[in-house]
């Protein structure tokens, strides 16, 4: 008993406009900060159009805003966007994208695609696919126009997480990751790197906790590897 | 010089995300890699989750976030659908918030 496409396609057509929509909203708080920062509506928005990842453009303008270097400012946006390396190495199998499709698509690897695409992946390679671009498209749109809004309407809007939207976004997270928790192994594993992610929050810049976290799964299989034989 | 710091971390942001895309096949496909590689979105989706939940910048906070997560995980238990799952969540920090 297979699922059709059309049933496989669905849930995963939802959840990368869910993730989309809560994550797109941030963009809101986001053109908003940087006009406040110093930046021009139309800088702000050719940094969401450009860098296209939430947490190297919120470090970039927070280190502007403060009247930080130029050059310290790039390189801890840049430093917050090593994880996406991981993620797009987990990705090229699924993806397998080759010529203009991963110049275009690389732009698409973020968090919230690569969480929606690894989570499809148990379907088949297809759903991964679709949940990557779906996501990376409804982020990258909802993103940019939710910078817009924010830089020209400044504070007038609101916070998001006045919408709970900031809780949103967690809990997408743990219902694509729920599904996976079948094994000892995967339990382990998730509760290990979220505490390592958390216990490393204080002493690293933000983004880093989840690139660490990513070394987790190495002891794993090397622990479990050792007890298997 | 704003312009310059936008277009050097728009270029170093955008060659990582490709770098990972390049990552030969045959170096994922040993078997130890391929293990961790199996492991990897588990690891990531929890680490999200948990940085998402309780960081603000460099700093560890409860706030009405905890509760909404809390009210999505019910929602899970109770085999809600993804978007129910996410609209609870963001109602009831929203809700949280409003009381506080």
């Amino acid at each position: 008993m297979t699922a059709t496409w059309v049933e496989v396609r669905a849930p995963v057509l939802r959840t990368a406009l869910g993730v989309g929509v809560a994550t797109g909203a941030y963009g809101l708080s986001f053109g908003a900060l940087a006009t406040a920062s110093g930046l021009t509506v139309l800088q702000a928005c050719a940094l969401s159009v450009l860098t296209f990842t939430g947490g190297s453009q919120f470090a970039l303008i927070g280190v502007l805003g403060a009247g930080g270097n130029v050059a310290s400012g790039s390189a801890s946006a840049i430093l917050l966007g090593v994880r996406n390396v991981v993620y797009g190495a987990r990705l090229t199998a699924p993806l397998q994208l080759t010529g203009w499709r991963r110049v275009l698509g690389a732009h698409f690897v973020i968090d919230e695609s690569t969480a929606v695409a690894l989570a499809a992946e148990d379907r088949c390679y297809r759903a991964a696919r679709l949940g990557f671009w779906a996501t990376g498209l409804a982020t990258f749109v909802l993103w940019n126009l939710a910078t817009l809004i924010g830089a020209i309407a400044g504070n007038a809007i609101g916070d998001p997480r006045g919408y709970g939207l900031d809780a949103a976004v967690p809990a997408a997270f743990i219902a694509l990751l729920a599904p996976r928790l079948r094994t000892l192994p995967t339990w382990l594993t998730a509760v290990a790197a979220a505490a390592v992610a958390l216990a490393v929050v204080p002493v690293v810049p933000s983004g880093v906790p989840v690139l660490l976290a990513a070394l987790v799964p190495v002891f794993a299989v090397l622990i479990f590897k050792e007890r298997a034989q | 010089m704003t312009w310059a710091a936008i277009l050097v971390t728009s270029a170093g942001c955008y060659l990582l995300k490709l770098a990972g895309l390049l990552v030969p096949r045959v170096w994922l496909e040993h078997p130890v890699v391929a293990r961790v590689a199996a492991l990897l979105p588990v690891a990531l989706l929890a680490a999200l989750a948990a940085v998402q939940a309780f960081a603000v910048g460099t700093r560890l906070v409860v706030d009405a976030r905890l509760a909404g997560v809390a009210a999505g995980v019910v929602a899970l238990v109770f085999r809600a659908p993804f978007l129910v799952v996410v609209f609870v969540a963001a109602g009831t920090a929203a809700a949280v918030r409003a009381l506080e």
